[in-house]
């Protein structure tokens, strides 16, 4: 490997050629600030327009200031980061920024948590002395996501992840200058477009420009009146990264800490997705069975591979851009959906609730929740099974603006029968988990013989596709995950071209699956962040008494009581759905 | 998802897919297939910029990026008489600004627009390369020299129909 020797605020650095300049200062302990760049190395997420010239540096022998992000560090270079000259000129281009932003940060949605803010405090901007006029845009409401591209400052990183991550293509610059903004094809709506309302074009917007459809004022409504019976399902990936927006460690579990808050709020029961998690490993799995059993029998209307369906990012995905293949994913709802059902029928029964009087409120890493819980499937007369959907972030909103001290709760446990879980569930908030929960539950139910080693490492990791072969005692079961929807993608071509040898697939809009969501705290281009959120998922999992869905208690009682069987006429009514073809709406 | 609702001509559009299989269908030749697809429609509608992200494999909205970038695409349809300007700079020093000011104030139209009927359209060009004429104006084929804006009402007399 060849390497580079140069200098940076006087102190030699040794790299490896074709390292930037940003990053050998890093490797020197050297911060140099950054607007526009953002890099996400786990997941293999790089933007890099050296666009916003915030990053400028001194490089001795050249004229003008250079772009650190953008400038390859080269043999014997002398930069300085910070000289007069570097922190007046960083100055001069926030200065200019600012002169074309609203100065709404009193009422911003982002403030506080805004890296464009940050950094004008950084730079010690204390005046704008450009005035002139302000470049404005129409709002754009979608049931997940509102633009307000007002506060757009042309990093590009939403393109970079809508179409080089997610390969979505909802999402491109157009214009130029002072004009440009984000924006899809024809300035249509968002919601008319392509996009999957995954989130992670707001999951890395520095500014306001994108964020989510804020529901808190609806739900403290709901709790407020005194008609309504308010009950609350908290996803997996929540418990796993709540905690940051309260000062903690990221990968900190608050499980016991969540359901305290949500308790201390108003909620009349308090629930946990994990439940209908465990419910949807056995509709899942029994339908996965059951086709696997037809293929084996040589049945050749059975499609294989089935794919997963909990992610609604993954569903628009494919209703939108393989809406020949609405055929393959499984026709489970998606956990949050299973909850709202069995909530409204079973556990409304249970407690003589009617069912307009219930407001079932979820509490999810996504984005997507939002528009999934308002479509018409999952309405019983108009009325939805899940009322309203809010992100982590959201909820973290709730608890500060109610005065509730969160890291001085104690712990506290989720109410029955709805909040009982195993660690199957858990799972889910990671990629690879949901294809492992059902890999325990199917096995045992296939082979009749019990698993021994619950864990399947195999099946575990962050690479963005990876495949396994489960023996399910002599029959090998090939098994691929995919996150991130480009990966995806890569999949479907292949079962497109009928060159696909997986029996199931588990795919996640989300790079790192939920834990990484578009509703959840942000990352700020960290990624040891969701790596350490998908530790605290495993290690949840290992602490669970239960850890396989079909030995959950709540769960063999609700089929006992009310559902019958796993796919039987109940469940198809209640727990499972059917696709469009999106484009022809 | 779909915004068409303009009819193209079916002989155009398969001579577009023609010029797109010629570039390879390379995602890289975007531009020069928007080119392509300019001199064969005169614009690029919706319906066009839809067919060439098919063809090339690139998604709409960049193809409608790369349209609003660049100022010589444009999408409006170009008038029965399209009128160019050149503002390159011989013209420019002789005052085709002030000639650009008699037609929007005559035609009550702004730069890149068509009238409502559909007669004329506006539109300014870098240097055509007939400096001597400075300024120069075009009508369609057209081309007339040393143009003032004292002159702009007889040309566009010369299309009263
Ligand atoms: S939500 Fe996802 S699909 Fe939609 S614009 Fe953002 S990144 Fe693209
Ligand atoms: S919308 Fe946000 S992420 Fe996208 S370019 Fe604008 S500021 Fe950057
Ligand atoms: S991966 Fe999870 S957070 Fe992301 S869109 Fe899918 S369900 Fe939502």
């Amino acid at each position: 490997m060849e390497f580079v020797n140069l200098i940076i605020d006087k102190k030699p650095v040794k790299v490896k050629k074709g390292t930037t300049v940003l990053h050998a200062a890093k490797e020197a302990g050297i911060d140099i600030p950054t607007l526009c760049y953002m890099k996400l190395d786990d997941v293999g997420i790089e933007n890099k327009p050296g666009g916003c010239r915030i990053c400028v540096v001194e490089c001795k022998g050249r004229k003008n200031l250079a772009p650190s992000c953008a400038t390859e560090a080269t043999e014997g270079m002398e930069i300085t980061t910070n000289s007069m000259r570097v922190l007046n000129a960083r100055r001069t281009v926030m200065e200019l920024i600012l002169s074309d932003h609203p100065s709404d940060c009193l009422v911003c949605a982002k403030s506080g948590n805004c890296e464009l803010q940050d950094m004008a405090h950084k730079l010690g901007v204390r005046d704008i002395p450009f005035k002139g006029e302000q470049s404005t845009y129409k709002e754009d409401f979608s049931p997940s996501i509102i633009r307000d591209m007002d506060k757009c400052i042309m990093c590009r990183r939403c393109e970079m992840m809508c179409n080089k991550v997610q390969t979505v293509g909802a999402l491109w610059a157009i214009n130029r200058g002072f004009e440009s903004v984000v924006s899809p094809a024809f300035e249509m709506d968002l919601e008319k477009s392509t996009c999957t309302y995954c989130g992670q074009c707001v999951a890395v917007c520095p500014t306001a420009a994108l964020t989510e459809v804020d529901h808190t004022k609806n739900i403290i409504r709901a709790l407020a009146d005194p008609n309504k019976t308010v009950v609350v399902q908290a996803a997996p990936a929540v418990r796993a990264a709540l905690g940051e927006e309260f000062g903690m460690e990221p990968g900190t579990l608050v499980t016991g800490k969540m359901a305290a808050a949500l308790r201390a709020l108003g909620f009349n029961s308090v629930f946990d997705t994990d439940f209908s998690a465990d419910l949807t490993i056995m509709e899942e799995g029994t339908e996965l069975l059951g086709r696997l059993q037809k293929h084996l029998d040589g049945d050749k209307t059975v499609k294989l591979p089935m794919l997963t369906s909990c992610c609604p990012g993954w569903v628009n995905f494919f209703e939108k851009q393989f809406p020949d293949m609405l055929d393959i994913p499984s026709t489970a709802r998606s956990p949050q959906q299973m909850f709202g059902s069995i909530a409204k029928t079973y556990y409304a029964d249970k407690i003589g609730v009617k069912r307009e009087d219930m407001v079932v409120v979820s509490v999810m890493p996504c984005l997507a929740k939002k528009y999934e819980c308002q479509r018409d499937e999952f309405k019983v007369d108009g009325n939805p099974d899940v009322d309203y959907s809010i992100s982590t972030r959201e909820l973290a909103d709730l608890i500060k603006g109610a005065n509730i001290d969160f890291n001085k709760l104690p712990d506290e446990d989720f109410d029955d029968p709805l909040g009982e879980s195993t660690g199957a569930g858990v799972i889910f908030g990671a990629t690879g988990g949901v294809i492992e929960a059902a890999c325990r539950t199917a096995y045992e139910v296939f082979t009749k013989k019990k698993l021994e080693k619950v864990d399947f490492e195999q099946l575990r990791g962050m690479e963005g596709i990876r495949s396994a072969t489960i023996d399910f005692d002599g029959l090998p079961i090939k098994i691929g995950i995919a996150h991130g929807l480009g990966n995806a993608r890569k999949l479907l071509e292949d079962i497109r071209a009928g060159k696909s040898e997986y029996h199931a697939i588990e795919i996640m809009a989300c790079p790192g699956g939920c834990i990484g969501g578009g509703g959840q705290p942000l990352h700020h281009g960290d990624s040891s962040i969701l790596k350490a959120r998908t530790a605290a998922i495993y290690r949840e999992d290992a602490n669970k008494p239960i850890r396989k869905s079909h030995e959950n208690p709540s769960i063999v009682k609700l089929y006992k009581e009310f559902l019958g069987e796993p796919c039987g006429e109940k469940s198809h009514k209640l727990l499972h759905t059917h696709y469009f073809d999106q484009n022809k709406k | 998802m779909s915004t068409a609702d303009i009819k193209l001509n079916p002989v155009e559009v398969e001579k577009l897919k023609a010029a797109c299989a010629e570039l390879n269908n390379e995602p890289g030749e975007l531009i020069n297939a928007l080119h392509k697809a300019q001199s064969l429609f005169g614009y690029l509608p919706a319906e066009v910029q839809e067919i060439i992200a098919e063809e090339m494999n690139v998604p709409v909205a960049k193809v409608y990026g790369v349209v609003t970038f660049y100022s010589f695409f444009t999408m409006t349809p170009k008038g029965k008489h399209p009128i160019s300007i050149c503002t390159g700079t011989a013209c420019y020093v002789r005052g085709a600004d002030k000639v650009v000011e008699e037609f929007k104030k005559k035609l009550n139209l702004e730069v890149g627009e068509t009238s409502e009927d559909g007669k004329f359209s506006l539109s300014c060009l870098r240097c055509v390369g007939a400096c001597g004429l400075a300024p120069v104006v075009m009508v369609g084929e057209k081309v007339y020299g040393r143009v003032s804006p004292d002159g702009v009402a007889e040309i566009l007399e010369e299309y009263a129909d």
